[in-house]
């Protein structure tokens, strides 16, 4: 699949620097700027504020770019789904050369400056994921296979693990345990949605795991993957030496993570009544696992500055 | 040619993003200044 021209072409209007916000995605953007910064926070080493600030910064300049790279790649398939057919590009508010480039300045400007401040090896680790996100999910496994949200998902999970090196300087247990806990929070958190929004992703032939398995295929999935997220999350409790979460975050990571296999036994058992299904538990559970996250990342960081 | 009122709107369209590429450069640059001085310390 190559970029094609079905979408309205640009309009003779420079680009607004709105959209180009717009192409990096903020809100997915937030996310990733937060588990990014309680990795830098949680590491058991401090770093100096401009530092700190500067590695939030090149993780976030990372993440839009990749995330503008995602929707120059996909404009086409944007246009034809309702959730984000809204974009600059689909809307033919931007061209296409104006969004790859945006995008690749973004990400070479991340890297180089992350190499220069703070150190090559978390540089080096953040050119991997918005290599994975970029090319590896969007490009080669989004399109071609079911699991690509599965294996996809490592792309989310860089932040905490570049946060945490940025920090120390090295790579270590604790990260690659906040790695797994996004990598195995992804499934569930994206199948919930594409339960939603099925109809759309089969109608520009994304082979999302409702689309191809069926929807009780994906449920049994949800409900797999929330099983394997509650000892997960409770790892950093269990983990030994200076890296080793306290009871704050070991209670609230046995909370959060019971009240989200709750939810997910909900959807994963459940059987749709009709078309007309409002999707409610799916939407709840999608809903859920946003503040899940987040509240799981800040009882790290509270655990490490209040420790009991 | 565009019209009056579509070249206004290109105006401030590129007045804006010069602006928001101005500010953005010199935060750049006062950036590097302090993470030059942090080095340095």
């Amino acid at each position: 699949m190559t970029p094609t021209n079905s979408i309205p072409a640009a309009n003779a209007a420079p680009a607004d620097w709105r959209d180009l916000i717009a192409l990096t995605k903020p809100r997915v953007m937030s996310l990733v700027i937060f588990t990014g910064l309680c990795g830098l926070l949680a590491a058991p080493e401090s770093i100096h504020p401009v530092l700190g600030f500067t590695a939030i910064l090149c993780i976030a300049m990372g993440a839009g770019g990749a995330a503008a790279l995602n929707q120059w790649w996909e404009a086409d398939i944007d246009a034809g789904m309702k959730r984000t057919a809204k974009r600059p590009l689909p809307q033919g508010r931007l061209d296409r050369t104006t969004a790859r480039d945006f995008a690749g300045i973004l990400c070479a400007a991340s890297v180089f400056l992350m190499g220069f401040a703070i150190s090559w090896l978390a540089a080096a680790i953040l050119a991997i994921s918005i290599v994975y996100y970029a090319v590896i999910y969007t490009i080669w496994l989004k399109p071609r296979t079911p699991q690509n949200i599965v294996i996809g998902g490592g792309a989310g999970a860089f932040p905490p693990l570049i946060g945490w090196i940025a920090a120390t300087g090295h790579i270590s247990t604790m990260p690659v345990v906040l790695f797994a806990i996004i990598f195995f929070w992804t499934p569930p958190h994206f199948w919930a949605l594409a339960l939603f929004v099925k109809t759309e992703y089969a109608k520009v032939g994304i082979p999302m795991m409702p689309v191809v398995a069926g929807e009780r295929s994906t449920r049994r999935q949800i409900l797999a993957y929330a099983v394997l997220l509650l000892p997960l999350s409770a790892l950093p409790w269990w983990l030994p030496g200076k890296e080793h979460a306290g009871a704050i975050y070991g209670v609230s990571a046995l909370a959060l993570s019971t009240v989200f296999l709750a939810l997910s036994i909900r959807v994963g058992l459940r059987t749709r009544s009709g078309d007309d299904d409002a999707m409610k538990p799916e939407k709840q559970l999608f809903a859920y696992s946003v503040l899940y996250l987040f509240a799981l990342f800040a009882a790290l960081v509270v655990d490490r500055y209040i420790p009991l | 040619m565009p019209a009056p009122q579509e070249q206004k709107t290109i105006e401030q369209i590129r007045r804006s993003r010069n602006r928001a590429l101005g500010l953005s450069l010199a935060a750049f640059v006062v950036l590097v200044f302090f993470i030059s001085i942090v080095k340095m310390g």
